[in-house]
């Protein structure tokens, strides 16, 4: 995306760039940056956490009263760049919204902007993972209708999964992300790139002495996580070369029947059930490759999110241990100066609070995003499986009417043979 | 049986007498229409491992296979006599058929297994020596024991009986009929393809048809073992789930028993195809069968090419040589010859020398024309014969076939509802996650 100068555009890229995103993106302020209705004392903010949590615990508490979807892909073009444009309609019964209906157009640079700001506000919460910006390996152009579709869907669900974040859902950015005609304007507002610079320096700065003790509960957490990451991305990988078993297998199966009905041409009475057979095997190569198209629309991009989710949790763990460690650093250094205690003891007592929500947050999510986890994989393994017994399902009618008219072919010899 | 079998070859030897200029026998039995196998059961029992001294004396290893024969009359009784058994090597097999075809070329010689695997899919072993082609090699040598003792025609002679029940001496006995020198040279055949000018047009269609049986089930067999491959690709590849969902499983705690136990269904989905596609290899060798049937089809209508052939050939020396005689008895030259030219040259003949070369040509078209005589009623009777097996031939073909198409649907069948349980189990185990 050259040629563009706009900061906000250019930081977004450089999120995408950083190998260690978390760095960059927590704020010492603990209050909610972008000026969403919140109370200011911390002890307030961690019941409000903890309240929510508890919602959460009853399922169905968080009703969902924003819906969200995104179509109708165009191509836009300028005269720097070509690129496309969404369609994402917002019908809400919230107050907080002006009007009930929202229309508005959005490219993908627009989600991750969004998605960096929601990261920003709430560095301890796991936010759903966009699909990636480029697919390296097959070289897929970035304006081929596949990719555009696959995109698509997973857009839908990002915002989707925001929607339904009890949480992330009353984000300010994400109300003006749905609502505002011409984002690019609301775009400049709200922390400069080198003010968030300046941060990742300080955080480095911080965090270099390291962790000293992770409480248990994170370290279970963090240990699943890194064998869960493994797990799932060797289940995308798995899933992946089925797909591409299955499509050349589905190639030598459009080779196979022609064979059969340019036999049937040299033969007689042996033309028609070779006829036949040729049928059987086109209506199976049929159902075959409706198998395959589902598959890769409905398990493989279900797995593929959840590698990248995997990701995501983990820099929200990483990020976490960073606050962690800012407050240790700053509380031993409390500990051994007697130089500014009055002054550094505020601060400490600021980091130890932002410790506390940190953790709450991560906590009450973690097991909100478990449960997510739990029944998106679910739904994905349940549909692929019977997916496969509609498949085999199908197969098996064909061949069996095929036996049937033999059958029937037989009897009728029988009985022209009888009499 | 073994040594009956001894006695009767000395009885049937006498009746050797009586068989035709073809080698087959002049008896009742084939007016009683009873054909070998109805009086005898015959299978392929078993296939061992041997060693021995080759030809040049070096070691090698082969397998034999194990003959199995009862008179149907003591199975139709119930008295479940042991049955008679001798040994038999795939070469011995070959020798047969080719004793067979030479013998009685007017028949569709049912064809031998192949002698080394083709149309390979990359799991299949191409090895000889493996125990799954040397299973498909015994069902198929058994089939062919069986399609021989149950024709009109082949079930009848006596090489094949002695087969079946004498162990020892039968390579002899074959060679002692001399088969091999009646054997047409290959030359010959071409040369008859090409330059036969009259051949019946029946013939040339069913030689064409058996081009095309060649190559249609060819391209089948092609074709079907790249899709093989590509299945068993397929399924194995789900084995790697199972892998994974047992790793996976181990981390997780409400999803772990529904991952493990599915993992298990993925694991038996992978196993599955192998005996999938073993069953499939029956379905290719019964096209195979037809693959080499073509072959045995086409080489029928080659020997009409080449008697018809041959009868042309005589037919025209015939002419010529009476064509001589007539220009040696009248002294008109019709054609140009160069005999011709120089009697004209140097004056004629004497008298004497007419005479005795006129004597010479009656003679030789005397030969000439029992030699017609001959070829004509060869080739006759091999149209005649011929036709009637290939219209027998085709309509076991048909039939064959038919059921061959109606297997494959089975076995797909079969597929399916395996994999629709495996899928409805893994569902199962999902909804349990």
């Amino acid at each position: 995306m050259s040629g563009q100068t706009v900061p906000a555009d250019f930081s977004g890229h450089m999120l995408d760039l950083d190998e260690d995103e978390d760095l960059d993106v927590f704020t010492k302020n603990t209050s909610l940056a972008d000026g969403s209705p919140m109370p200011n004392s911390p002890s307030s903010m961690v019941n409000q956490y903890r309240l929510e949590e508890d919602e959460e615990d009853q399922q169905g508490a968080f009703t969902k009263d924003v819906f969200v979807s995104v179509d109708n892909p165009e191509s836009h073009v300028t005269a720097i760049e070509t690129f496309i444009m969404y369609r994402v309609v917002t019908k809400t019964t919230r107050s907080e919204f002006d009007s009930s209906e929202y229309d508005v157009r959005r490219r993908y640079q627009d989600f991750l902007w969004l998605r960096s700001r929601l990261e920003e506000n709430h560095p301890t919460l796991i936010v759903h993972p966009l699909p990636e910006k480029f697919v390296m390996k097959g070289m897929v152009e970035r304006f081929n209708d596949d990719f555009i579709e696959t995109r698509r869907k997973a857009l839908h669900r990002f915002l989707n999964k925001i929607s339904e974040h009890p949480i992330l859902s009353y984000s300010q950015h994400f109300k003006v992300f749905l609502t505002a005609q011409d984002l690019a304007s609301q775009r400049k507002q709200g922390p400069g790139f080198l003010s968030r610079m300046g941060e990742t320096v300080r955080a480095v700065a911080n965090s270099v002495r390291g962790l000293r003790s992770r409480p248990e509960e994170f370290s279970t957490m963090h240990d699943y996580m890194e064998n869960f990451s493994n797990k799932i991305s060797s289940v995308d990988k798995v899933a992946q070369r089925i797909i591409k078993e299955q499509r050349e297998y589905l190639d030598e199966l459009k080779q196979y029947s022609p064979t059969y009905s340019q036999w049937a041409e040299s033969e007689q009475d042996l033309a028609e059930p070779l006829k036949a057979v040729a049928s059987c095997v086109e209506r199976c190569s049929k159902e075959t490759e409706e198998q395959v198209e589902h598959l890769s629309e409905v398990l493989v991009p279900t797995l593929h999110e959840y590698v990248l989710c995997a990701e995501t949790v983990k820099a929200v763990m990483r990020r976490r241990d960073n606050i962690q460690a800012e407050f240790e650093a700053k509380n031993e250094a409390l500990m051994s100066r007697k130089v500014d205690q009055e002054a550094l003891q505020e601060e400490v007592d600021a980091l130890g609070d932002r410790v506390e929500l940190a953790n709450n947050a991560l906590r009450g999510d973690w097991s909100r995003w478990q449960g997510s986890l739990r029944t998106d994989l679910r739904s994905a393994f349940i549909s692929a499986a019977e997916k496969n017994v509609e498949y085999y399902e199908k197969c098996l009618a064909v061949w069996e009417s095929f036996l049937m008219s033999q059958r029937e072919e037989s009897s009728e010899q029988k009985g022209e043979d009888a009499s | 049986m073994a040594e009956d079998g001894k006695d009767d070859s000395v009885a049937t030897d006498d009746d050797s007498d009586q068989t035709a200029a073809d080698g087959s026998l002049n008896n009742t039995m084939v007016e009683e229409g009873s054909t070998l196998l109805r009086r005898m059961e015959i299978c392929v029992a078993e296939a061992e491992k041997r060693s021995g001294k080759n030809a040049v004396s070096m070691q090698e290893t082969f397998t034999v296979y194990l003959i199995e024969t009862r008179p149907m009359d003591a199975v139709a009784d119930g008295r479940n006599p042991a049955p008679d058994s001798l040994w038999r090597r795939y070469s011995e097999f070959e020798l047969l058929r080719n004793y067979l075809i030479v013998t009685y070329p007017y028949i569709v010689a049912p064809p031998l297994p192949e002698k080394r695997a083709e149309f390979v899919w990359h799991k299949l072993s191409a090895d000889n020596m493996d125990p799954d082609f040397v299973e498909r090699r015994r069902v198929g040598l058994e089939n062919f024991l069986l399609r021989v003792a149950s024709h009109p025609v082949l079930s009848n002679d006596k090489i094949l009986y002695h087969f079946l029940t004498e162990e020892n001496g039968w390579k002899e006995v074959v060679y002692e009929t001399g088969f091999q020198a009646k054997a047409d040279s290959r030359l010959r055949a071409l040369s008859a393809t090409f330059r036969v000018r009259n051949p019946d047009k029946r013939f040339m269609e069913m030689k064409h048809y058996s081009d095309e049986l060649q190559s249609h089930t060819s391209q089948l067999l092609r074709a079907r073992a790249r899709v093989a491959d590509r299945l068993y690709g397929v399924y194995k590849v789900h084995g790697n789930y199972g892998r994974v969902f047992s790793e996976w499983s181990a981390i997780e705690k409400e999803m772990g028993d529904g991952l493990q136990s599915a993992g298990h269904h993925m694991d038996a989905y992978a196993a599955s195809i192998d005996d999938i596609l073993e069953e499939e290899e029956h379905y290719a060798d019964q096209l195979k069968e037809y693959l080499s049937y073509a072959e045995a089809l086409r080489a029928v209508c080659r020997k009409h090419e080449l008697a018809q052939f041959e009868l042309e050939m005589a037919s025209q020396d015939l002419i010529s040589k009476k064509q001589q005689r007539e220009e040696l008895a009248t002294g008109i030259v019709r054609t140009f010859s160069f005999k011709g030219m120089t009697n004209k040259l140097f004056g004629q003949e004497a008298p004497e020398q007419r005479e005795a070369k006129l004597k010479l040509l009656e003679e030789l078209i005397t030969e000439g024309e029992e030699t017609v005589k001959e070829k004509t009623v060869e080739c006759e009777e091999h149209v005649e014969r011929a036709w009637v097996d290939m219209q027998r031939f085709k309509e076991q073909k048909d039939k064959d076939l038919r059921e061959a198409l109606i297997n494959y649907a089975v076995m797909q069948i079969s597929m399916c509802k395996k994999g629709i349980q495996v899928w409805s189990n893994a569902k199962e185990c999902f909804l349990k996650m």
